[in-house]
C-alpha cells in the first residue's frame, strides 16, 4: 500500500478525500488528527483550527486522541447498508453502549446521542454530520460542549467480485479526565478496536441474517 | 429441565436448571429425545479447550421434537422430527452460500475472542466453550436451536433414533474426512483412530472409491469393529510400529491418503510422545499430535492428509520438512455438517449404511458423569455413550 504523500494544507478537500478513501486510513492520517481530515472534507464550513489540547499535544510531539480503524465485509449492497446507517436512530440496535440517538432537525443532520456509562450515568452530546455521501459514506462530529469530543467516519465501499461491501468505520475521541475516564472505559472497553469490531460484527449479523447472535437469557447450571 | 453441566476438569453435573426459551425469531426450541457424548467433548472433560465455564451445559449430537418456533421459522412446526447439526450457521453469509457451514460468519456472538485465537472466528458449535460461541448444549431434557430455519433436517417416521442421531455429527464428519482425502479409484486409505469419527471414515472411504482401508488403534474391540464392521485391514500400534508396518503393506510405497481421526489427546508410545504429554501439562502446547505425524511421515509421496480429529491451539514437532519434499496435500476443517444432511439421510434410507453400530452404552442422562467417566478411560469396551432424557 502506497501513503499519500501530499500534505493536507496544500489541497485539502482532495487530500482528505483520497485520506478518508485509503484502505489504511490511520496510517495515512499521519501527523494530522482525524478531525481536521474531515474539517477538511465537510459540507460546511467547519472550524479547521486545532484547539489548544491538540496544539499543546503536537508541542510535545504527542497525539492525544485515541483513533480506531475497523473493516467487516458485509454481503449486502452499499445503498442498503448506508440507508440503514443514516438513519442514525437504528445505531443503538447494534451498538450495545448506546441507549439512544435522535434526530434533532428534520435532515437528520444534527443529532443527540446518550450512551451508558457505569453506576446508572449516562453521557451525552450532539453530533452533526458533516459529510454525507449516499451509498458510500457518513461523517460525524460532536459539536462544540460535547461530554466527550469524538468525530468519525463510516465508509462502504464495494468488495472485489461482488463479494458484499466493505463497511470500515474510523473513530477519534478524547479521553476526558477525571469522572468521565469511567465512562469512556465503558463505552470503549478497554481495547476500543475490539469494541468497534463487535459492534460491526453485529451490523453484519442484523444486515445478513435478520438478527443479532446472542445466549443472553439462555439457561446454565450452578 | 435436567441438563448435563461442565465445571471442572473431570467434573461434569446433571443438574436442573431452567427450561430454554425463544430468544431470536429465528430459533425454536427442540425436545430431546437422543443425544451423545462425542469424543471430542472429552477434550473438555480433560480440561483441553480454554474459555470453558462453570454451569455450561454439554453436547452437541442432539435431536428431538420441534416444541416451539419463533416467527421467522416458517419451514418447521410443532411435532416435527429433527436432526440438529453440531455446527451453528446462519445460511446467509459468504461462507453458508459456499456450503462451508462450519465457517459462518454470523452464529458466533463472541467473535474477538475466537480471532484472538485463529485470527477468524469459525461458526458456533453448540456446548463447546465461549470461544467458539458459549451456546448452551443438547445434552438436556430441551435445547435452544439457532437458525432453526436453515440448520435441522426434519426426519421421515420409521427411522429410529439411533439410526439417524449421527448425522448430527460423527457420520458427516467422517465421511468429509474421506471427501477431503481425495480418493481416487484404487488408492489405500490409512485411518488413525478407530473411534466413532474413524469407523465412518473408514466406511465412508470404501463409499468413495477406496480399494483397501487400513486403520491404527490399540483398542482390541475398535480394531474388531474396524475390521468387521468396516472391512478394513488393522494394525495395533502398541504391537507393531505403524510407520514400518503400513510401509510393508503397501509395497513400500505408503498409503495414498491418510486420515488422523484422533486428534489432540493422541496416545503414543515413543519419546516424542513423552515430550508432548509434558509440555501439554505445563500448558506450552495445547495438542499431543503423535498420530498426525505419524499419518504425514507414512503418507505417499503426492498423497493426502485429511485432518478430522479436533485440535484447539498449537502443537509442536509437525514434520513440515516431509509436507514439503513429498508435497503432500493437508486438507481439514469442522464438519460443514448441513451440507451432508440430506445425502447422508438418503444413504441410511437406502439401507447402505446403519450408523447405529458404533453405539455400546445407552444410558439415562442422570448416568452422564458414568459415560462421560466410562468413556474417557475406554472401559467397559465403550465406543458410543447415547443418552435418553
Amino acid at each position: 500500500m502506497e501513503l499519500i504523500k501530499e500534505d493536507l494544507k496544500t489541497n485539502p478537500a482532495i487530500v482528505a478525500d483520497k485520506i478518508v478513501n485509503s484502505p489504511l486510513v490511520v496510517k495515512n492520517l499521519q501527523q494530522h488528527s482525524l478531525k481536521q481530515v474531515l474539517a477538511a472534507l465537510s459540507d460546511r464550513a467547519v472550524s479547521n483550527s486545532e484547539n489548544i489540547l491538540e496544539r499543546a499535544a503536537k508541542a510535545v510531539g504527542l497525539k492525544p486522541n485515541i483513533i480506531v480503524e475497523k473493516t467487516v465485509t458485509i454481503d449486502r449492497a452499499a445503498t442498503e447498508l448506508y440507508n440503514y446507517w443514516r438513519d442514525l436512530t437504528n445505531l443503538p440496535t447494534f451498538m450495545g453502549h448506546l441507549k439512544s440517538v435522535t434526530h434533532k432537525d428534520e435532515a437528520g443532520k444534527v443529532s443527540h446521542w446518550v450512551a451508558d456509562a457505569p453506576l446508572d450515568f449516562t453521557v451525552e452530546w450532539d453530533a452533526e454530520i458533516v459529510r454525507d455521501e449516499p451509498g458510500h459514506l457518513i461523517a460525524w462530529s460532536a459539536l462544540e460542549n460535547a461530554q466527550i469530543d469524538n468525530c468519525g467516519f463510516v465508509r462502504f465501499q464495494p468488495a472485489t467480485g461482488g463479494r458484499g461491501t466493505q463497511v470500515k468505520v474510523v473513530l477519534e475521541y478524547q479521553p476526558p479526565g477525571g469522572a468521565l475516564t469511567d465512562a469512556i472505559a465503558s463505552l470503549f472497553g478497554e481495547s476500543p478496536q475490539e469494541q468497534i469490531g463487535d459492534e460491526l460484527n453485529r451490523f453484519k449479523q442484523l444486515m445478513e441474517t435478520g438478527e443479532i447472535a446472542t445466549t443472553e437469557g439462555q439457561p446454565q447450571g450452578s | 429441565m435436567k441438563a448435563v453441566c461442565w465445571h471442572d476438569k473431570h467434573d461434569v453435573r446433571v443438574e436442573t436448571v431452567p427450561d430454554p426459551t425463544i430468544l431470536n425469531p429465528r430459533d425454536a426450541i427442540i425436545k430431546i429425545t437422543s443425544t451423545a457424548i462425542c469424543g471430542s467433548d472429552l477434550h473438555l472433560y480433560e480440561g483441553n479447550i480454554p474459555t470453558m465455564e462453570s454451569g455450561d451445559i454439554l453436547g452437541h449430537e442432539f435431536m428431538g421434537e420441534v416444541v416451539e418456533v419463533g416467527r421467522e421459522v416458517k419451514n418447521l412446526k410443532k411435532g416435527d422430527r429433527v436432526v440438529v447439526p453440531f455446527t451453528i450457521a446462519c445460511g446467509g453469509c459468504f461462507f453458508c452460500k459456499k456450503d462451508l457451514w462450519s465457517l459462518c460468519d454470523n452464529s458466533n456472538p463472541n467473535t474477538w475472542m475466537a480471532e484472538k485465537f485463529y485470527g477468524h472466528s469459525p461458526s458456533a458449535i453448540y456446548g463447546y466453550s465461549h470461544l467458539l460461541g458459549g451456546y448452551a448444549g443438547g445434552q438436556a431434557q430441551y435445547a435452544r436451536v439457532p437458525y432453526a430455519d436453515v440448520g435441522p433436517i426434519k426426519i421421515p417416521d420409521g427411522l429410529e433414533d439411533d439410526k439417524v442421531l449421527f448425522l448430527t455429527d460423527i457420520f458427516p464428519t467422517g465421511y468429509m474426512a474421506a471427501e477431503n482425502a481425495d480418493i481416487e479409484p484404487g488408492d489405500t486409505v490409512a485411518v488413525w483412530g478407530c473411534g466413532p469419527v474413524g469407523q465412518f471414515a473408514i466406511k465412508s472411504a470404501y463409499m468413495l472409491g477406496a480399494e483397501r482401508v487400513i486403520a491404527i488403534d490399540r483398542f482390541p474391540e475398535r480394531l474388531l469393529m474396524a475390521q468387521e464392521q468396516g472391512n478394513a485391514e488393522v494394525i495395533n500400534y502398541e504391537e507393531i510400529d505403524p510407520g514400518e508396518a503400513l510401509k510393508e503393506m503397501t509395497g513400500g510405497r505408503g498409503p495414498d491418503r491418510c486420515i488422523d481421526a484422533v486428534g489432540l489427546e493422541a496416545h503414543g508410545t515413543d519419546a516424542m510422545a513423552v515430550y508432548d504429554e509434558i509440555k501439554q501439562g505445563v500448558k506450552l502446547e495445547t495438542g499431543r499430535p503423535t498420530a498426525l505425524r505419524q499419518a504425514i511421515v507414512a503418507c505417499r509421496k503426492g498423497g493426502t492428509v485429511s485432518i478430522p480429529g479436533v485440535y484447539g491451539g498449537f502443537a509442536d514437532k509437525i514434520p513440515l520438512g516431509a509436507i514439503v519434499n513429498k508435497a503432500l496435500t493437508l486438507r481439514s476443517g469442522q464438519t460443514h455438517v448441513q451440507k451432508y444432511l440430506q445425502p447422508l439421510l438418503e444413504r441410511i434410507q437406502q439401507e447402505e449404511i446403519d450408523p447405529s453400530f458404533v453405539i455400546s452404552h445407552r444410558l439415562n442422562i442422570e448416568d452422564a458423569p458414568k459415560g462421560y467417566e466410562i468413556f474417557r478411560n475406554k472401559k467397559d469396551n465403550c465406543t458410543k455413550v447415547v443418552l435418553k432424557p
